[in-house]
This record gives C-alpha cells, structure tokens and sequence, in this order.
C-alpha cells in the first residue's frame, strides 16, 4: 500500500528565513507518529503546509499521492493549534456544522465521546473552560472516519487526568490503516502510543526513529532523549 | 491488575513480562481467550502496533497460540507456564543477590538475613 504522506525536498522559507529547510520523509498507513520538535522547529508550519494553509516555497507534500488540495482534504481530519470554531455555537449545532461538512463525520461517534466526558451538547463553547473546549474539539476531529489526522498539540490546555482520556480517546478512535501525526512538545504523555517519532529541529529532521529502538538504544524515553538532544 | 511501564526500557519487552506475570497468576487462565490486541491495547495505553508485537513475540515463545478462526489463547501447557515462573523467579533472586552484594554483604549473609527475615515474617503470620 502507498504511503499516506511524503515528502519530497520541502522547504518552506518565509522571507529569509527557512522554517522548513528541504525535509524529505514518508509516513506509511496504519501508524502513530510524534512530529517533535522545540519551538520553532517548524512544526506547525510542516502541518500546515499538509492542509495547504501554506504553500511550499519548493519541493513538495503528497498525500495519499495528491498535492493539499479539496481532495485530500476529504481524507485529513485536522486539529489546528488555535480554534477557529465560532464561539458562540452550541456543540450541537458544531456536530450538525461539521456533518455538513464532512461526509465521512459521525455524528453518533460524537455524542458518545461527548457523553462519556459529561460535556452538554448544549452548552456553547464560550461558555467552556479552556480544557473543556479543547475536548470537544478534538472530539469532533477524531468523530471522522479519516485516513489521515494531523493533531496540533492536542493535550497542551488540559490536565494530566482529561489527557489520559485524550489519548485513550485517541486510541479508541482510528482504525488500523488510518495514520495519526501528533506534533507536541508534552513527549512524556505521549510517547506510548507512539509508533515512532520525528525529532525536528530549526526546519530539518534530525531524527526519524522507533520509540522502542530509541530506549533499547539508548536506555532512555524519548523524553529524556529529547531532553539531551534539544538542550539549551 | 494495572500495567505498569517505564520509561527506560522498550515498551513491548514490558508488555511481554506483564503478560507473562499475568498468566503465571492467573490473571490470563491457562486455556482462556485472550482479549482482542485493541482491547489490551486500551487497557495499557499504548499503541495496538506495539501491543501485537508483544503478542506476537509470546506467541512464538509458546505461551499463546492462535485459533485461525476465534482468536488468541493462553497455553494450556501447565508446565511452561512453571517454566516462566521459575524464570522470572530467577531474575528477582539475581536482581535481590546483585543488590545485597553491591551493599556489601557475602552469599553466607545474604541467606542468614533471608531465612532470618522470612522466619520474622512466618511468625508475624502465626
């Protein structure tokens, strides 16, 4: 089967500066993958050239062998990092607005996430803590029946017990051949349900591993390896 | 029971020795249905791929077996499961041995203090 992602040479400079400096890897179905990084390593920028927020400067993205576009936007369920959901919109009103949206969206799987947190689906997101509508946020991301989802620090505004729930939601949610990218930066929370991570640093990859080969290497998590690589 | 992991060692050699720990106390039946590699997966927080590469790993062992048709088994082979036992007895002796040696103690006084403290422990239970 075809790789889900690839990248071929991808730059991405904006003005001077190169936010992503001719990075080139492939993310194969059926995986859990941490895009890891500090702050500006690029991460966010490598994911939102992925949802054609951005353009390459060169090079270029494929998934599922097709440039970012409408067509595989059908395919990539994506968390962006900040909301861009109106605020005063019931999260009834968020699951209607999202079926309309997206075909492969269900709706049932929803409520019952929603349900099993105990949020209201008719409460508005204004209405929420900042956790709470992170929550229902990454709800309706994972409510679709994707191939590929992008998740841009999705644990970073809750606390460590709803962020157990997050990754089992996670977990709970994809099926075997659909892939998950999962850029952050809370390694240790994270990194069990890693298939492998993506070690980014000032636009280039760095590392491209197995969280398993990382510790039986290095006798160490990928935390701690985090920790030496990224050391300021 | 919980599954408990650290962070320095490989995830699925620690899926391994909890499964293994599992069927030798009976959490996992000789001869019983394994759950489903998702539903383990589920309970232990991490990821299926590395689950199934547990599971597969004990199934080359011996220890499980797959009915083509209805799933993944316990063994119901009571000897390797003592087999395992004493393994993993084994390991917690060598590891017992190695931290009382590196204290300072000589084999003679590692067996006095053992039999003395589990002589303690026999009459506390009286």
């Amino acid at each position: 089967m075809s790789n889900i992602l690839e990248c071929n040479d991808l730059t991405k400079a904006f003005s001077a500066k190169k936010a992503l400096n001719n990075i080139r890897f492939s993310i194969p179905r059926g995986k859990i993958v941490g895009l890891l990084g500090p702050n500006g390593s690029g991460k966010s920028t490598f994911i939102k050239l992925c949802n054609e927020l951005l353009t390459p400067t060169s090079g270029e993205i494929l998934i599922s062998g097709k440039n970012p576009g409408i067509e595989t936007k059908k395919i990539v369920s994506y968390l962006p990092e900040r909301t861009y959901l109106n605020d005063w919109m019931k999260v009834s009103q968020l699951i209607r607005f999202f079926q309309d949206f997206y075909s492969d969206f269900d709706p049932e799987k929803a409520y019952d996430m929603l349900s099993r947190l105990n949020i209201d689906p008719n409460d508005m997101l204004k209405t929420m803590s900042k956790g709470t509508n992170e929550k229902v946020q990454l709800i309706l991301v994972m409510s679709r029946n994707a191939e590929l989802y992008l998740l841009d620090e999705p644990i970073g505004g809750v606390d460590p017990a709803a962020r157990d729930y997050i990754l089992d939601t996670i977990l709970n949610n994809y099926n075997e051949n659909a892939t998950i990218i999962i850029s952050t930066h809370l390694i240790a929370d994270i990194e069990k349900i890693l298939d492998y991570v993506i070690f980014l640093k000032d636009g280039e990859v760095i590392l491209t591993k197995g969280v398993d080969e990382i510790r039986e290497e290095n006798g160490k998590s990928v935390d701690s390896l985090f920790r030496e690589v990224f050391k300021c | 029971m919980t599954w408990e992991l650290q962070s320095d060692r490989p995830i699925y050699a620690q899926l391994i020795e909890q499964i293994e720990l599992k069927i030798c106390i009976g959490v996992f039946p000789l001869g019983s249905k394994l759950p489903s590699v998702r539903d383990l997966a589920k309970e232990a927080s991490v990821n299926p791929n590395t689950m199934q590469k547990a599971l597969a790993k004990l199934e080359e062992d011996g220890l499980l077996y797959t009915n083509r048709t209805s799933g993944r088994y316990v063994t119901e082979d009571i000897q390797m499961v003592k087999a395992v036992k004493r393994k993993k007895a084994q390991d917690h002796i060598k590891n017992f041995v190695d931290k009382m040696t590196e204290l300072g103690f000589d084999d003679k006084e590692i067996v006095r203090i053992l039999s003395s403290s589990l002589q303690k422990e026999d009459t506390k239970n009286e």
